[in-house]
């Protein structure tokens, strides 16, 4: 066997991608759905978070400035393995899913308040003053006039860190969530061949490249040039 | 109460486990001492491949930066670690981390010098071109200078990205904080270790989360 036709055996051998290639589109469902399920969640914590902190009130600002700033500083594996296997021991038990659901939503609400709250305190004093005085409420100018503009700041910035949240999801195999890479490791372990890892490592890529063009296009398409 | 305290708060265990956790800190360091500048030397690299007169050339940044940005970096860890094996090259876990780091890393730190550079005027290269300096040096001492300073909020808080990432080292056994804890864990049948973990990072990370939120606001005030 030549060199070229071993690296092929080793790495693309056509039987098992044949064979597994279900399994890794499987896998590959599982994280999309885990996927859209954290960015949906994490957006929309994030900006009620951003939302609330607007009212200033105190004590309830310092909690979300800590939670913000906690879930900034802790890497997700950390917090995944903490949840994950701290909660059992005191009678709490979450799928696996469900606590990578949980806790990569947290670390983009974290930064997706952040990102908001910059973009809400940029709006400039006298919109404010003239939407209040037209006799919108406080929360109808936010809702309607802070809001909008507070969002379509953040999308770039958004953009980049949610495409990173979401890879996150490979993280999930550590805990045995059955997505791409858990069901790529699995099967390399099982049939000794490093073709499914291969596979798993191109699925990503096939999701993710079109996720990180779009992300380019949005990041110049929302660069909003502020005179 | 009595049981979070016990399972998460324990004392004892605290105690026991700590020196094992600094030295984890003290690896996760070194790591970090190992990967950072490898990443923003390789970002760099990349970055200089999009100033190229050749088309092809830069392209080829492009395409490497956005298959090593898809990738996630869990993937290429363990596509590195047991893969490569298959094909007869067999990496320790400090290698196999290292070059799994520096092909995801680059890539961020390269489209941040990318837009570094690109927020630098054209009046500036050309002034510099103008007064005699080659393109080499206009690079390093005009373009830079500044570009570095216009997205120093953007670099620090990757670089707070890539110290958190270090902890995916644990899952190829090397031994880490997030590592150490984890087998503190697992034998002591409690979580604490890993909230002192949690906790370590917290302390050590915290201050830099402060800079970036003051370094934007800085950058944002100009």
């Amino acid at each position: 066997m030549s060199t070229w036709e071993r690296f092929l055996d080793t790495f693309f051998k056509p039987a098992m991608i044949a064979q597994y290639w279900p399994d890794i589109l499987k896998g590959a469902l599982v994280t999309v759905e885990i996927a859209a399920a954290v960015v949906l969640t994490g957006l929309v914590v994030g900006l009620a978070l951003a939302s609330l902190r607007a009212y200033r009130i105190l004590p309830v600002n310092a909690l979300i400035v800590a939670f913000v700033d906690v879930f900034r500083a802790l890497p997700p594996l950390v917090a995944i393995l903490l949840v994950y296997f701290g909660l059992p021991s005191v009678g709490i038990n979450l799928p696996s899913f469900v606590v990578l659901w949980v806790v990569l939503s947290l670390v983009l609400a974290a930064f997706a308040e952040e990102i908001f709250w910059a973009g809400i305190t940029s709006t400039p004093k006298g919109q404010w003053e003239a939407a209040r005085s037209t006799g919108l409420t406080f929360s109808t100018t936010l809702a309607h006039v802070v809001l909008p503009q507070a969002i379509r700041l953040g999308v770039p910035p958004l953009t980049n860190r949610t495409i990173a949240i979401t890879k996150n999801t490979a993280l999930g195999t550590v805990i045995g969530v059955g997505e791409i890479l858990n069901e790529a490791t699995t099967l390399q372990s099982f049939t000794g061949n490093a073709t499914p890892l291969m596979m798993g490592a191109i699925a990503y890529i096939a999701l993710f490249v079109p996720v990180v063009a779009l992300g380019r296009w949005i990041e110049t398409r929302f660069a909003w040039r502020r005179a | 109460m009595e049981l979070i305290l016990q399972q998460f708060f324990n004392l004892e265990i605290l105690q026991k486990v700590t020196p094992l956790l600094l030295r984890g800190l003290a690896t996760t360091a070194y790591l970090c001492a190992l990967v950072i500048p490898l990443g923003l030397a390789g970002g760099l690299a990349v970055a200089l491949l999009s100033l190229s007169r050749w088309r092809a050339v830069v392209w080829t940044g492009v395409v490497l930066v956005d298959l090593f940005r898809a990738a996630p970096p869990l993937v290429l860890l363990i596509l590195i670690y047991s893969g490569l094996p298959f094909a007869g090259i067999t990496l320790s876990p400090t290698v196999a981390v290292c070059l799994a780091f520096f092909l995801n890393t680059s890539s961020y730190y390269g489209e941040i010098y990318r837009a570094g550079m690109d927020s630098v005027g054209r009046g500036q290269w050309e002034a510099a071109r103008s007064t005699g300096l080659g393109a080499a040096a206009t690079i390093v001492y005009v373009v830079l200078p500044q570009a570095v300073r216009n997205v120093l909020p953007d670099l620090v808080s990757n670089t707070i990205e890539v110290v958190k990432l270090t902890s995916i080292a644990s899952v190829v056994s090397f031994p880490e904080l997030l590592y150490s804890a984890d087998m503190a864990r697992s034998l002591t049948f409690n979580s604490t270790p890993v909230v002192l973990a949690a906790a370590i990072y917290v302390v050590v990370l915290w201050p830099l989360v402060r800079l970036v939120s003051r370094l934007e606001r800085r950058v944002a005030a100009h």
